[in-house]
């Protein structure tokens, strides 16, 4: 298990991720809810050392959408990283994202759709993008490192200052598909 | 466990009787119409659906805004789907954040099915406040008296040491719906303006 854990961080252990951190702290980010994900692990990590942002551990994705409109609601902007499955659990909770129109940005790594050894992981990941689009949600997507902060960036002015919900997929290709070790 | 009950339109009425700046947000059905029958502000939001969100969307209003007093009004059902959030709320601890959970032990809005908290499943039952504490939340209260109810008031008021979880039984008995707005873009307007900032973005 820690072998698959030290491959995946290896994997994200190149400069996208510290490129999208600069994003959120240069766009004032106050809450970052997540799920853990191995694509999101140095986010993660340099959003809990940065005193600015509430780094904020999450059971299941839909309680982060729920708790970024109260953010919202409040004053306090906020982002929601995840994995592709766990869009399938936010489905009902993205209304009050809907009805409020919460400016919120979503970070997903993408899993199930290139290279991807586990199976159970395809069908969510072959779906998110239309379970997103049929929620309103806009999408986009990245699939290289160098794109990476233009892409994100884009996504962060539709959200903030454009107030539009927007997801940003980040392919299973930028991340690398994760090596399970016998 | 206690037997007593509460009417839920006086308990609710007796909690928000000298709410100051609270901000309360309600879980959907009868929670939404209890707080309406309390009396509308720009301070009141209503929650018609997300079922299962109230608590954490409470969650984020009270990490963003520290000084002012958040209370999720919400009942067992709408806190049943929600249960996670109770540990996440109490990694984030904040002092700000009360949730009452009205409970009659049944779903009110839908023909009044028992739910796992009520009486009648007996040792099978769902104890929300054992839940709460078994996800690390330091104060979780069992409102079982007016006294208790206005020690949950004065701790909303005032804050705590962490987030309080409180539990009030409740009357299955229906109360005569109240119904609020809707409109969520107006709701999150007048609120966010009620906390000095702009209405939109």
């Amino acid at each position: 298990m820690t072998a698959v854990l030290d491959r995946a961080e290896a994997r994200s252990a190149e400069a996208w991720p510290d490129a999208i951190f600069d994003i959120l702290k240069r766009a004032d980010v106050r809450q970052v809810a997540y799920v853990p994900d191995g694509g999101h692990a140095r986010l993660i990590r340099a959003v809990q050392a940065e005193p600015s942002m509430k780094a904020i551990a999450l059971t299941t994705e839909e309680e982060g959408l729920a708790l970024l409109t109260g953010a919202s609601l409040g004053g306090e902007r906020g982002v929601l990283l995840m994995q592709s499955s766990g869009v399938g659990n936010c489905i009902n909770m993205l209304s009050l994202v809907k009805l409020t129109r919460t400016p919120i940005l979503i970070l997903v790594t993408m899993r199930g759709e290139f290279g991807e050894f586990n199976p159970w992981q395809v069908p969510m990941g072959s779906t998110t993008q239309a379970a997103l689009a049929l929620m309103d949600i806009q999408v986009l997507r990245t699939s290289s490192a160098a794109e990476v902060p233009e892409v994100v960036q884009a996504g962060a002015n539709m959200a903030f200052a454009g107030g539009t919900a927007t997801a940003v997929l980040l392919s299973q290709r930028l991340i690398g598909a994760k090596v399970f070790s016998k | 466990m206690s037997s007593f009950q509460f009417e839920r339109r006086a308990a609710v009425a007796r909690l928000l009787g000298d709410r100051g700046d609270t901000v309360v947000i309600s879980g959907l059905g009868s929670a939404t119409y209890d707080l309406a029958a309390a009396g509308d502000t720009d301070r009141n939001f209503y929650l018609w659906g997300a079922m299962g969100g109230a608590a954490v969307m409470g969650l984020g209003l009270a990490l963003a805004r520290p000084d002012v007093p958040v209370l999720v009004l919400t009942g067992d059902g709408e806190m049943l789907m929600g249960m996670g959030s109770f540990s996440t709320i109490a990694l984030q601890a904040p002092r700000n954040l009360t949730i009452a959970v009205l409970d009659n032990g049944l779903y009110g809005e839908t023909g009044g099915q028992p739910s796992h908290t009520g009486a009648a499943h007996g040792a099978a039952r769902t104890d929300l406040l054992a839940v709460a504490r078994g996800c690390g939340i330091g104060d979780a209260r069992h409102v079982t008296d007016e006294a208790a109810l206005d020690a949950l008031a004065a701790r909303l008021r005032d804050g705590g040491d962490g987030p309080c979880v409180a539990l009030i039984p409740v009357d299955p008995a229906e109360a005569e719906r109240v119904l609020p707005l809707r409109d969520a873009v107006l709701m999150r307007g007048r609120t966010r303006v009620a906390l000095g900032l702009e209405a939109g973005v």
